[in-house]
């Protein structure tokens, strides 16, 4: 990460997600470089797009593209902008940047997903706390909870950046209402995040839990 | 007689007979599509009274490889999710057809907030839809199975309305001669035709139909060509909003250009769609007027 400069502003957003990307991409999410176009492969959805230097360095680490690629990161010949484009990057399943995209569309992936018969494939979505605050999410959120959508995972970096917060219950509050299965869990701690996300998948799987599932990691604040 | 909306809703539910690809999405819109709802419960989504999820959920269908197609009132279609169409869809390179109703003033009684005069502009200014135009129900079978057979290379927008021409005429990607003329070249976009021909009926003009207003046929424009270079162009939208794409076809040749079209007004009225032609000079009287002024013959 220390060879992409430039984007400081996003620092504190780029690291919050780091160690969430590290254990999605070392543990759990079923894609590599050689699968990026196999149709059933597991997505991973970087919906805030903000801050992509922690995703641009997993990326890298898990050979999706050269590692050379990060020390021009933002330049003019680059591939790598400060916010992502799945046209320019291999492993990149969207374009991100304007916040509250990247849940609706997942719910679509999801659908059609089921609708072409892949029933193992999962659609992760990686969102904020404060991103959490567009208006378009809620709109994901109640509708994939009422249709119960059993291959859709949020993982919610929560460093409590959203001005006016979700209230004593937490963001885990909001998705519960609306059905969906909830889980909190440190952001930091590697082993706690694999097994909330093996929780997730292992549910759909043997049906236990129907709906879209939700996993919270909480970081520590924006400085 | 079957209206356009009807047809698109019988031809999309046949497309979902044939394809396991294609997909509809709704938002609480219309209920003709129970039926296919009740056969193809995973590939007809109604998504609630939420429209920007209904965009992006056209979009996240589109990147699991799926042939969607969106449909729901034109101002909520194009207006109100109008960066779920630029973002989810074309800044992601997937494709969609984006079916709409309402038109600019189909709802004449509904005021304003159901009225989308702008809606051609607004997915003009995004790179690659093709739009197409209808003037009839009978015009709208054949655009929407090559929109969805194409949408490999492309999204559509497809711009479905009450408003309609007497007869249909042969569906073409290309401007059609209806009658030829000498004095100018009149362009009527889809149900614009029947209005040009009443107000044009002995004037020595060409008239020239188009339901493809994207990408527009700039050849059969330059081929039609009034030696006078006079051209009207006729659009049941925001007026002016395909004068570029005509000022450019004939870029290197001197000639004028009338565009009439739906003006930046905010008339505050309600009425039939037929007061709103006459209020924006798009009815018989209005559109003779205008060009008959333009071209000096007043």
């Amino acid at each position: 990460m220390t060879l992409m400069t430039g984007d400081e502003k996003h620092g504190p957003s780029a690291t919050s997600t780091l160690d969430v990307l590290w254990v999605l991409y070392d543990q759990v999410l079923r894609v590599a470089p050689d699968t990026v176009d196999d149709p059933g492969r597991d997505r991973f959805l970087l919906s805030k797009g903000h801050g992509p230097a922690a995703y641009y360095a997993v990326l890298a680490a898990k050979g999706f593209f050269p590692e050379s690629w990060l020390a021009d990161f933002g330049s003019a010949a680059s591939r790598l902008g400060y916010h992502p484009d799945r046209n320019l990057i291999p492993g990149v399943e969207i374009a991100s940047g304007s916040l509250g995209h990247g849940l609706p569309l997942g719910v679509g992936l999801a659908h059609g997903l089921i609708a072409r018969g892949f029933a193992a494939p999962r659609v992760y979505v990686l969102v904020g706390d404060a991103e959490l605050d567009e208006g378009s999410n809620s709109e994901a959120i109640v509708y994939a909870g009422a249709v119960g959508l059993p291959n859709l995972t949020v993982v919610a970096v929560d460093n409590r950046s959203s001005s006016y917060g979700w209230g004593p219950g937490g963001i885990e509050a909001q998705f519960a209402v609306s059905g969906w299965s909830a889980v909190r869990v440190s952001g930091r701690d590697h082993a706690a995040l694999a097994s909330a996300f093996r929780a997730t998948s292992a549910g759909a799987s043997s049906g236990s839990a129907g709906g879209p599932q939700l996993v919270v990691a909480t970081v520590e604040g924006k400085g | 007689m079957t209206d356009m909306r009807t047809v698109f809703a019988a031809e999309a539910s046949e497309l979902l007979e044939e394809d396991p690809l294609t997909a509809v999405v709704l938002a609480e819109i219309s209920d003709l599509f129970g039926k296919a709802a009740a056969r193809h419960p995973d590939r007809v989504l109604n998504v609630g009274i939420r429209e920007q999820l209904m965009v992006s959920v056209g979009g996240g269908l589109a990147l699991a490889g799926m042939r969607p197609i969106v449909h729901t009132y034109a101002p909520f279609l194009v207006e109100r999710a109008f960066e779920q169409v630029k973002l989810d869809l074309s800044h992601q390179g997937g494709h969609a057809v984006l079916a709409s109703i309402g038109a600019s003033y189909d709802a004449a009684r509904a005021g304003r907030t159901h009225q989308a005069p702008e809606d051609v502009a607004l997915i003009d200014s995004l790179p690659g839809f093709s739009v197409i135009v209808p003037g009839h129900p009978a015009e709208v079978r054949g655009p929407l199975r090559e929109a969805v057979a194409t949408l490999d290379a492309g999204s559509t927008y497809l711009r479905l309305s009450t408003e309609s021409n007497r007869e249909a005429r042969p569906v073409s990607a290309s401007l059609q001669t209806v009658r030829p003329g000498r004095r100018a070249v009149v362009v009527a976009v889809g149900p614009m035709l029947d209005p040009v021909l009443d107000a044009v009926g002995d004037l020595d003009v060409t008239v020239a139909y188009i339901t493809t207003v994207r990408p527009f046929d700039a050849d059969g424009l330059r081929s039609l060509e009034a030696s006078s270079g006079a051209v009207v162009l006729v659009e049941p939208y925001l007026a002016g909003t395909s004068a570029f794409v005509v000022s450019s076809a004939l870029a290197s040749r001197p000639h004028r250009l009338l565009s009439l079209g739906v003006q930046r007004t905010e008339l505050r009225r309600y009425g039939t769609p037929g007061d709103h032609a006459a209020w924006q000079g798009l009815d018989v009287a209005g559109i003779r007027r205008s060009v008959t002024s333009f071209l000096g013959l007043t």
